[in-house]
């Protein structure tokens, strides 16, 4: 008995040991510096996605005080890249778009961004004020068993729909019109622009309608809505919520929103919800992770840029309660947003940002790594997914001042401001037609100088047999009946002058050297091809 | 966008009056603005001038809509009344159904409407009349042409029909896709 006791308490004792040796060992752990994986092969072929968390996790709290955490002396990059490679394999974002939305946010946040957009945002409607109020369409919908709540305190039209028996989509109030399916973060832009009664709005790109709606509710259907969208088969479903909703004052046109003070102008306000990647609503739309490219944000930046212009050029300053531009994307880059405010306010001086009345949502960035901006564009506004609970999105409101664009919108201006704010890269002034021009001119001067006689020469050969055959083709048109005789004539003149243009060049070309025109003339023929 | 030829605008109106009766007038003669009705690509829009006027810079090609749809003129000339101008015609309405809660699914599916379902009509409303439905609250749903007159329906039995279906806001989801 006491061999077996004595032998229970040496095991319990080796046992406790043990424990109290694993728990050190924890603690050591947590304290030891995170070691990072040498290889890259190691980290590629370690698709465990268990191990791919705990090292996110790691890195993170690496990163987050990298001063006493680090390792020897690997450098911040050696981190980060390796975080980038594992939220790419974690999240499943294509490379080019995870480093674009890592470096908006903080290491940590950037973390939580990715997460809540795995998560679904709430359900939420609003309702339409043209026929119905918010409290009686809470008291229909909670009578067909549909649990809701009011949306928050920022809007008096939102609801939030926490579940539902029925389909949210099809009940016979939808039917009705008494309310949209519309997300929180759209409600935004229209509060921003804050139509008044009676004034001529423009909503630049529309479908399926959410906005415009709700524009039209805010005029209580006077004045009118001219709701434009780009796309003709989403104009169907646009035409269909404003013929639900009750809108009596709204004219659908489908136009390319860049065509705009073209078509119509003279508006009192316009909203502009650019079209944009959608990095503001991965949770809506996942496969924008993979299927954005880098050539895919250069041409939607682009776009957004004219059409911008366009909006602000569509509004007429001298509106006597409007003159106001809402710019809005469901995206959270920068390129897409704040680039495309400071764009706008370089082009066109004769607007300025003002504030968009939303009282929440971040500020918009007045710095961005490397780029600048006006320092004004913290009066924007920007909402994410894991702090606000809404979509991604941008809301930016602009005042017209005067309908002239002052003349310091020239080249030579603007190439000086775009110093000014974005001191590394001027890309964006680049881009614009005003700065071809100006390559364009620049190289022509640098041919100019560097002239080359014998270059020149054969350039301004075929030049020649080019005009000859130009002149001639012209020639046939205007005289049908000889046309044929001409161009066989033509044809032996071409063959000849092939074969001998050398010699008969040569002898023209010292003629005209003799003569002093020669420099001059054969000049302004260069130029000309050029 | 025209305004409609004297022969459109009386297959137009003939049509129109058999749901509101002598009330077109009050859509013409408005007291706060003119309105007007105008034809583009077959559709028939009821929109006040100061919108038309303002529309006419838009090309033809592009302009999809404006005002309210009233409904089209189909490729034999005889108009059909879409479910879009169901809010002015419930406004002047002249003889109307309600159909209790059971009945309101079936008739938003495009059924007809039978006597077990039917709330309260009109009185006197006479046989193939066209009637607006409501819901008992009071929410237009369509419109429909009698069956039977008010009188009739009493002896029926309740699965006869009673209102046959013209349209309803169903149509909002079922025909997005024809209905524009």
């Amino acid at each position: 008995m006491e061999t077996k006791s004595r032998k229970l308490d040496a095991a319990k004792k080796a046992e406790a040991e043990e424990a109290e040796a694993e728990l050190q060992t924890n603690i050591v752990y947590e304290d030891d510096k995170y070691v990072l994986p040498a290889d890259d092969h190691e980290t590629l072929q370690s698709t465990d996605l268990q191990v791919v968390q705990a090292r996110i996790q790691e890195i993170v709290r690496v990163l987050n005080n990298f001063r006493e955490m680090r390792e020897g002396n690997r450098s911040r990059n050696d981190y980060i890249s390796q975080l980038l490679k594992d939220l790419c394999l974690y999240y499943g974002y294509n490379e080019y778009l995870m480093e674009k939305l890592f470096y908006i946010f903080p290491v940590s946040e950037a973390i939580e961004f990715f997460e809540a957009n795995e998560v679904p945002r709430p359900v939420t409607i609003r309702t339409n004020t043209l026929k119905t109020r918010r409290r009686e369409l809470a008291q229909a919908l909670i009578n067909r068993g549909v649990n809701l709540d009011p949306i928050g305190k920022w809007s008096k039209v939102g609801l939030q729909v926490f579940d539902s028996p029925v389909p949210i989509g099809a009940t016979p109030e939808y039917l009705a019109g008494h309310y949209m399916l519309q997300a929180a973060s759209s409600f935004l832009p229209v509060m921003a622009l804050a139509p008044q009664e009676h004034e001529r709005i423009l909503d630049m790109a529309s479908a399926p309608g959410g906005k415009s709606t709700y524009i039209a509710a805010l005029l209580k259907n006077t004045g009118m809505v001219f709701a434009n969208d780009a796309n003709k088969d989403r104009t169907k479903s646009l035409v269909a919520n404003i013929h639900r909703l009750g809108v009596k004052n709204a004219v659908v046109c489908n136009y390319d929103g860049r065509e705009f003070p073209g078509v119509i102008g003279g508006f009192d306000r316009v909203l502009l919800d650019a079209p944009c990647s959608g990095t503001g609503v991965i949770s809506k739309d996942a496969s924008v992770k993979t299927n954005k490219s880098e050539q895919d944000f250069q041409m939607l930046s682009q776009l957004q840029k004219e059409l911008v212009l366009s909006a602000i050029d569509s509004v007429d300053a001298n509106s006597k309660t409007g003159g106001y531009i809402v710019y809005s994307t469901c995206s959270v880059t920068v390129d897409e947003n704040e680039d495309v405010v400071n764009y706008a306010l370089r082009k066109r001086p004769n607007v300025k940002l003002v504030s968009t009345g939303l009282d929440f949502g971040k500020e918009g960035f007045t710095r961005y790594r490397e780029k600048v901006f006006h320092p004004t564009i913290s009066l924007t506004r920007r909402y994410y997914p894991h702090m606000h609970n809404m979509d991604g999105f941008f809301v930016a409101k602009f005042k017209k001042i005067s309908n002239k664009i002052p003349k310091k919108n020239d080249d030579s201006a603007d190439t000086v401001e775009d110093e000014e704010f974005t001191p590394i890269t001027d890309d964006s002034g680049k881009r614009s037609r005003g700065g071809k021009k100006d390559t364009a001119a620049k190289t022509e001067e640098v041919e100019k100088i560097s002239f080359n006689p014998e270059e020149d020469d054969e350039l301004i050969r075929g030049k020649f047999a080019i005009l000859l055959f130009v002149w001639l083709f012209n020639y046939k048109k205007e005289k049908k009946e000889t046309a044929n005789f001409i161009l066989i004539f033509f044809f032996f003149f071409f063959f000849f002058f092939f074969f001998f243009s050398n010699v008969i060049y040569s002898i023209a070309s010292q003629a005209i050297e003799n003569s002093e025109g020669y420099q001059a003339s054969s000049k302004e023929i260069c130029i000309n091809t050029l | 966008m025209r305004p409609l030829t004297e022969q459109e605008t009386k297959t137009f109106f003939e049509k129109l009056a058999k749901y509101i009766g002598r009330n077109i007038t009050h859509l013409i003669d408005r007291g706060d603005e003119t309105y007007c009705f105008r034809l583009h690509r077959d559709r028939v829009y009821y929109v006040s001038e100061a919108v038309m006027r303002k529309a006419t810079s838009v090309g033809r090609d592009q302009l999809i809509s404006l005002g309210i749809c009233f409904g089209k003129f189909t490729k034999t000339g005889k108009f059909r009344m879409h479910v879009t101008c169901l809010d002015y015609i419930a406004q002047y309405a002249k003889h109307k159904v309600w159909i209790k809660p059971n009945g309101e699914m079936p008739f938003l599916y495009g059924n007809h409407v039978v006597k077990a379902h039917i709330g309260r009509v009109t009185e006197d409303t006479p046989e193939h009349q066209g009637v607006i439905v409501y819901s008992m609250t009071d929410v237009p749903l369509g419109f429909g042409v009698t069956a039977r007159s008010t009188s009739d329906t009493r002896k029926l039995e309740p699965t006869a029909i009673v209102v046959f279906h013209q349209a309803d806001i169903g149509e909002y989801l079922r025909q997005e896709d024809t209905l524009f």
